[in-house]
């Protein structure tokens, strides 16, 4: 897989309170393509 | 995986169609996220919430997984502690088992 494979995707972010938390994980998609839809923090405790 | 996220993934997919769409997890161990790939994957495991019975098939990755199509200051800065202390290979393990299992 490489960063074309998301260059057209809609992208779905589910973080992690007690791992890595959504905006992290945009950051980090910002730099590799596709449209961030929404960027949510769950909790599981 | 709670029920407004399976809500809002679920109109997001029949919205833009479950090719155009990509789950990208960070869940801090390895059971949890790969409930949360099930679910997105097969339905709801639980048959509790708006994805049960739906299997949407969405390709669905840890943010572990794509390390190397990050820019490395990005993941260094935003990613790189929390690498440290969680079971970066369970997760990794996990995530690959539950996509052979459902995809």
């Amino acid at each position: 897989m490489d960063k074309s494979f998301f260059a057209d995707k809609k992208i779905c972010i589910l973080g992690d309170r007690d791992g890595i938390p959504g905006p992290a994980i945009a950051e980090c998609m910002n730099t590799v393509g596709g449209e961030i839809l929404f960027s949510s923090t769950e909790c599981f405790v | 995986m709670d029920m407004a996220n399976q809500t809002r993934i679920k109109e997001v997919a029949e919205k833009f169609g479950t090719d155009k769409v990509v789950v990208i997890l960070g869940g801090a161990e390895a059971e949890s996220a790969g409930l949360t790939a099930e679910t997105v994957i097969n339905g709801d495991p639980t048959y509790a919430g708006p994805l049960t019975n739906i299997a949407l098939k969405l390709p669905v990755y840890h943010i572990f997984e794509i390390k190397d199509l990050i820019d490395p200051e990005v993941y260094d800065a935003q990613i790189s502690m929390m690498e440290m202390v969680l079971d970066v290979d369970a997760i990794k393990d996990e995530m690959e088992s539950i996509r052979q299992q459902f995809s």
